[in-house]
């Protein structure tokens, strides 16, 4: 499998993450050149074998469904980088 | 005074309670050694004033007569832990200026055994390296050096600050984290001791995710015994994180008889790997040795699988980063990059994003997207997770068959220069965490004891993985390996 400029292009913006166009053969080999390396696992045989959804043989603990949190509105908002009137503000998102 | 920070932590607890000295003196001469350290780039945020408050509050309790073994013990924070109205960014530019608002579980627990906080420690950004060099802050720097070489060494990472500043004896000891070897690659280039406990015996509450499924905090500490009365200190049970255990914390300590009559220590037959230099197989065999002579009974064993973990981490740890990463969109917290007109919210998480993450957590985060995207997922990362239940397997299979341990190399080489890597492609980088990064596929408890200095006089360590839950008797095996290889060597001091 290898990766070109278009596939890395993609890659990119479904992370969210701005590539200049110029970077995007550097980023396209690098790809590869990873992606070589994980194709190893073809090898392997894991026919029958489950993947791994926990590492320990341990059941998730529930709680109670029951609110055990809340009313802290300014230590939720203290580290935006834009609020007002008690809200995060973002640029506009509907036309 | 300025030998204090020398102290161990088992020797400065007894000094304190004894009255030997307070634990203001032992502060004082910690916060001093750290800026006459700034050389080393160890400490990124440095916290004087909290350290004199605790310092001043334990020295009462220990009075008072009910103070833990890790009360008035001053300690470095690895970044990655979100730490009350301190900065905690992860060594990232994306939470520049992040405070938080509460206290990762591992820290409290620490607040509460009475530890004094001298500041936060430097990292490779998002704990993503192996070299403290993708760090936002810069370089840490290695106390150690080659002989009649004046050239930067790397502490190792991601916990490369907690491992020079303990090295350096700037502190007693520090946090540290560690996903596929951050904790003890760092501490065999350093000549110093970190465990990396059984996933789910510290609680990852409030510590900043890199992949949840790997991720575990432990202690960087000057010894085995140090390494035992830390992690008792910072594990505990936590309904805030579902992974973390509900099962009694031992005494780590009281299990340290270095008694390992009967004890069965494997040696698997997949880590002689080509290219690895002849004086750390030489060290693996001399350790081997060490814990025969100490009564234990040494046997080949296979884990087949070992070839893959490397490839296996590669799809996993990414694939889950680039999940938990997405929380970074430049709108709750840090840095939000500043736009142009006409730009939508798409244009400013992707601008945010370029701007506040470094290339290396760029490209894990487009790899993990890439496996994670549609017509992917089955190939990459759903064979990974098979190959990682085999691995897992593997060690399930020798346990099974009475292994206690496992003996390994911590590292592939010893700490090599700054820089040196840059031309290597990312691959090259990863291979460091050839002999780590198994135990954390496999969730086990694994730790890295100094054993012996190369021909460059730079530190090497060796490796024991343990069976899940059983720090004690871990430690225990490490401790009679520590005592065997009698490693008393420190850096010659430059900074």
């Amino acid at each position: 499998m290898s990766i070109d400029e278009g596939t890395a292009a993609r890659v990119a913006k479904l992370a969210r993450i701005k590539v200049e166009p110029a970077d995007l053969p550097v980023l396209a080999q690098e790809f590869n050149t990873i992606l070589g390396f994980i194709d190893q696992l073809s090898e392997v045989d894991v026919e029958g074998v489950e993947p791994m959804t926990s590492v320990t043989p341990m059941r998730l603990k529930r709680r109670e469904d029951v609110v055990t949190d809340g009313s802290q509105q300014d230590k939720v908002l203290a580290n935006a980088p834009d609020a007002r009137e008690g809200f995060f503000a973002v640029p506009k998102v509907v036309e | 005074m300025s030998d204090l920070s020398k102290l161990t932590i088992a020797g400065a607890r007894d000094a304190l309670r004894k009255g030997d000295m307070t634990s203001v003196e032992l502060t004082e001469a910690c916060l001093s050694a750290i800026d006459g350290a700034d050389g080393l780039n160890a400490f990124v945020h440095k916290t004087p004033e909290i350290a004199r408050d605790r310092a001043a509050a334990a020295d009462a309790r220990i009075k008072a007569g009910d103070a833990p073994a890790m009360c008035g013990i001053p300690i470095g924070i690895k970044d990655l832990f979100c730490t009350e109205g301190v900065a905690s960014q992860a060594a990232s530019r994306i939470l520049e200026g992040f405070q938080p608002q509460y206290e990762s579980a591992v820290s409290q627990n620490l607040i509460d055994a009475g530890a004094v906080m001298l500041g936060k420690l430097n990292m490779d950004e998002f704990a993503m390296g192996s070299s403290n060099e993708t760090s936002v802050y810069g370089n840490a720097v290695n106390p150690w050096r080659r002989r009649d070489d004046k050239a930067a060494l790397t502490p190792g990472g991601s916990s490369g600050g907690s491992a020079a500043a303990v090295a350096a004896d700037l502190c007693l000891a520090a946090t540290g984290t560690d996903t596929g070897g951050s904790i003890r690659q760092p501490a065999a280039f350093t000549g110093i001791t970190g465990i990396k406990p059984t996933y789910g015996r510290c609680s990852r509450w409030g510590t900043i995710a890199f992949a949840s499924s790997l991720d575990q905090a432990g202690p960087m500490t000057k010894d085995v015994r140090d390494a035992a009365i830390m992690l008792g200190a910072m594990c505990s049970h936590d309904p805030r994180d579902s992974t973390s255990v509900d099962l009694a914390v031992p005494d780590f300590e009281a299990a340290l008889s270095g008694d390992i009559r009967g004890k069965t220590i494997g040696i698997p037959k997949e880590y002689h790997m080509e290219g690895i230099p002849e004086e750390i197989e030489a060290l693996w065999s001399q350790g081997k040795d060490m814990l025969r002579d100490a009564g234990a009974k040494i046997v080949d064993i296979s884990l087949p699988h070992t070839k893959y973990a490397l490839a296996a981490y590669y799809v996993i740890a990414p694939a889950e980063a680039s999940s938990n990463l997405a929380r970074y969109d430049g709108v709750r917290y840090g840095h939000r990059a500043t736009l142009g007109s006409g730009d939508g919210i798409t244009e400013m998480y992707e601008k945010t994003r370029a701007e506040g993450f470094g290339a290396e957590v760029q490209r894990r985060v487009m790899i993990g997207t890439y496996v994670l995207s549609a017509g992917f997922y089955d190939a990459y990362y759903n064979r990974a997770r098979r190959v990682r239940t085999l691995i897992k397997q593997d060690f399930d299979d020798v346990f099974a068959q009475g292994v206690d341990a496992v003996l390994t190399p911590a590292t592939p080489s010893a700490a090599f220069g700054l820089g040196e890597m840059k031309s290597a492609d990312p691959v090259q980088m990863y291979l460091n965490d050839v002999f780590t990064v198994t135990v954390n596929l496999a969730g086990l408890p694994g730790i890295s004891v100094p054993a012996g200095l190369d021909h460059q006089g730079l530190p090497l360590g060796l490796q024991l993985i343990g069976r899940p839950w059983e720090e004690a008797d871990l430690l225990n095996t490490a401790y009679a390996l520590e005592t065997a290889a009698g490693f008393v060597a420190k850096p010659v001091k430059w900074w």
